[in-house]
């Protein structure tokens, strides 16, 4: 038994940590275990890559099954890194269709997560682009599952947190990338509604993502800087930075955190790096292009080695959340302004337009979604019951790879297939069998 | 970008498919050269195979679980430009190993042996079925394939062979004396070998990693300045092979001097220690 946690740090909980040493293995180590979950690199954040009694680690199916250069399409195993596909691809002119904020995440977990990348509005999440994946189930069976075969167990799968099987190896299509350079434009927002109007604009741009300035109150309240970006051509490359590598390579981890921070840290340093940034750019009056390679900009967190560590010993929640685009603001500017006011909260947040998602626990839906990080304290609780509430009441939900605390109540009322996921894992024998911390706290 | 074939056992690789860079890995020829690795499932086997691949080596992968040897396969071809193909092999089938260098696509430039097999040294000491498997997986099969090779390489006048031993076969120690009198005679088999065909230009390489974090000491610990990765292993092989210098390489130099150490104690107080 160890102590296992999500990137968050909180909640902890003890759990057999079982390795099965290859995709053969997996299907006997399913059958034979109850109160059982995969878990890749245990970068969600809450407790859902934490076993009810055992954690199975699917670190072992780290193998590139097939890579067809000329189309880009690839089959991995779930337990490769994206950071690990990323090296392998970059360097020959492919990118992934969609990646989340880390690239230290497993392809399992991205599937499970379904989870979303700063292009949502327009090319759906993770999950929309996998053709196939091979499920371990709980029986012992292994299946294919697409959208024609299997289609409802591909459904429940992707964003389904690991609940309906192991993902053992999943098959999608790499997109062609020019160079390894994105073109990125940085607007200033004064307020939210300027910043929801930034995003809107912006539609049309495949990266978008606004950062909000949580200090900002009264008329400044959501004020923001919108960040679009595309990938850069060659042209783009040899016209604005010609001594420019085509394909960079990852930058390694040039820092790291050795030991807890006290929990301001991070925030005094977000947000005095957000004011240099929101005035520089003011002054510049924004607007004009410049080139950021692609680790730096996907991934400006992952520079920073074991950053979870900065807000202190007792850990972090990440708190996210998607209201309907009609409902939006009110709920937003109702956040934002207990946040400003509270002051223990978040300094910073990221503000982001989603599309519509496919899997039956998928996170995303048509509206903004809001994410902030809370170092764990007693009031911080009582604060975000009032955020749910609001949240709940616009038709909104929270996403279950951040979540280490929302209440069955609020998950249920935000997920309107959660009935035929339950009947599902009823039908394959999953009820359980597959148990996460999260699976037995959110009653699913 | 073309789709080089993945895992065929096609012996033509195109030439725009070899590294520019990679000169040394293209025999007089003009063909990429070829590896022969013999334990194609292992970790450390994988690091070695991809260690060759990446320098543009044509990999020949042999395996007695032919899936799971593929597997590696795959991932070495998507991530480098060579071939790579899986062979079958058991090398417990000592009546076999013939026809298995036969049936290859090509004799090979360089062979590496990483078929190893820990056992366990209390069954080994009442089960003499599971000693004779040690024994035989260890010594007999490693030596018995490297020798087949070691003349086809001579008939050749040229090629590189590596055999991996260990350093438990320096010294017998109690807690695994079985499978270290295999590696002894491994051992002794590779430095015999290499005496004999120095003069005609076969190079011979005894590798001696230390502890390595593999599947193999999966749940073992290992103290960690002794303990390699198995990539750090394969980058050791293929420095080794292709250099040319190496004869017997431990992977992280402090086990050189560790054996030392445990070499120069003198028997009636090395009998007594619980090593």
């Amino acid at each position: 038994m160890i102590e296992l946690s999500g990137w968050g740090r909180y909640p902890r909980h003890r759990s057999t940590l079982v390795e099965p040493a290859g995709p053969s293995e997996w299907p006997r180590r399913m059958a034979a275990q109850r109160g059982s979950v995969a878990r890749g690199n245990g970068r969600a954040y809450g407790d859902a890559a934490i076993g009810e009694r055992i954690t199975l680690s699917t670190r072992s199916l780290d193998r590139i099954r097939g890579f067809d250069r000329s189309t880009g399409r690839i089959t991995v195993e779930a337990g490769v890194l994206l950071s690990d596909l990323l090296d392998v691809v970059v360097p020959q002119g492919f990118f992934p269709p969609v990646v989340p904020g880390t690239k230290f995440v497993s392809i399992g977990g991205m599937i499970a997560s379904d989870i979303h990348g700063k292009n949502h509005h327009r090319d759906g999440g993770f999950g929309d682009h996998v053709e196939s994946l091979t499920l371990a189930l709980p029986s012992g069976e292994t299946v294919a599952c697409t959208r024609g075969d299997n289609r409802g167990l591909f459904a429940a799968t992707v964003g389904g947190m690991g609940l309906t099987g192991t993902i053992l190896d999943a098959t999608f299509t790499l997109k062609a990338i020019e160079t390894g350079w994105l073109r990125q434009t940085t607007h200033v927002a004064s307020d939210l509604d300027a910043a929801l109007a930034a995003l809107r604009d912006t539609s049309n741009v495949t990266y978008t993502v606004a950062w909000i300035d949580c200090l900002a109150r009264g008329a400044s309240l959501g004020r923001s800087l919108v960040f679009a970006a595309e990938h850069a051509t060659l042209a783009d490359l040899e016209a604005m930075k010609p001594a420019g590598e085509r394909f960079p390579s990852a930058r390694l981890g040039r820092l790291s955190v050795p030991l807890d921070l006290p929990s301001f840290t991070l925030n005094r340093l977000s947000v005095s790096a957000f004011n240099e940034l929101y005035f520089r750019m003011g002054a510049r009056k924004a607007g004009a292009p410049f080139l950021v390679e692609w680790d730096p900009y996907f991934f400006p967190l992952d520079g920073v080695g074991s950053w979870n560590r900065i807000y202190g010993g007792r850990g972090f929640l990440q708190y996210q959340c998607v209201i309907p685009t009609g409902a939006a603001r009110p709920v937003l500017g109702g956040i934002l302004e207990r946040v400003s006011r509270q002051g223990t909260a978040s300094f910073l947040a990221v503000l982001k337009a989603l599309g519509p998602s496919h899997g039956w626990l998928s996170f995303p839906m048509e509206g903004f979604t809001l994410t902030l990080d809370l170092p764990v304290s007693d009031d911080v609780f009582p604060l975000l019951d009032t955020f749910d509430a609001l949240v709940v009441e616009a038709g909104g939900r929270l996403y279950l790879a951040k979540d280490a605390r929302q209440s069955p109540e609020t998950f249920a009322a935000g997920y309107p297939d959660l009935p035929r996921f339950r009947d599902l894992r009823r039908e394959i024998g999953a009820e359980g069998r597959i148990a996460s911390r999260l699976s037995t706290r959110l009653d699913i | 970008m073309e789709a080089p074939p993945s895992t065929t056992q096609d012996l033509s690789v195109p030439a725009s498919q070899a590294p520019a860079t990679a000169t040394a890995s293209v025999s007089p020829a003009g063909m990429p050269k070829t590896l022969l690795l013999i334990g194609g499932t292992s970790d450390i086997g994988r690091a070695t195979a991809l260690s060759f691949a990446e320098q543009g080596w044509r990999v020949l992968l042999a395996a007695r679980n032919e899936a799971e040897a593929q597997r590696n396969a795959d991932d070495i071809a998507a991530r480098t430009p060579a071939s790579v193909s899986v062979h079958r092999f058991d090398v417990l089938d000592t009546d076999g190993l013939t026809a298995f260098v036969e049936g290859l696509p090509a004799l090979p430039d360089t062979a590496v042996c990483v078929v190893g097999e820990l056992g366990d040294q209390s069954r080994a000491q009442g089960d003499l079925g599971h000693a004779t498997m040690v024994m035989r997986t260890n010594f007999e099969g490693p030596a018995l394939l490297l020798g087949i090779l070691a003349e086809r390489f001579v008939a050749r006048g040229s090629g590189t062979i590596v055999g991996v031993s260990s350093v438990a076969g320096d010294r017998g120690r109690g807690s695994n004396y079985v499978y270290g009198a295999a590696k002894a005679g491994f051992t002794a088999f590779l430095s015999g070998l290499r005496n004999r065909l120095a003069p005609l230009g076969i190079h011979v390489v005894t590798v001696k990693p230390g502890f390595v974090r593999t599947r193999m000491t999966a749940g073992m610990k290992l103290p960690p300045l002794l303990t390699a990765e198995a990539a750090e292993v394969g980058r050791a092989i293929y420095a080794a092979a292709e250099a040319g210098r190496g004869d017997v390489i431990y992977v992280r130099r402090i086990w050189r001097l560790v054996m030392t150490v445990i070499g120069a104690i003198p028997e009636r107080i090395f009998k007594r220690l619980r090593l």
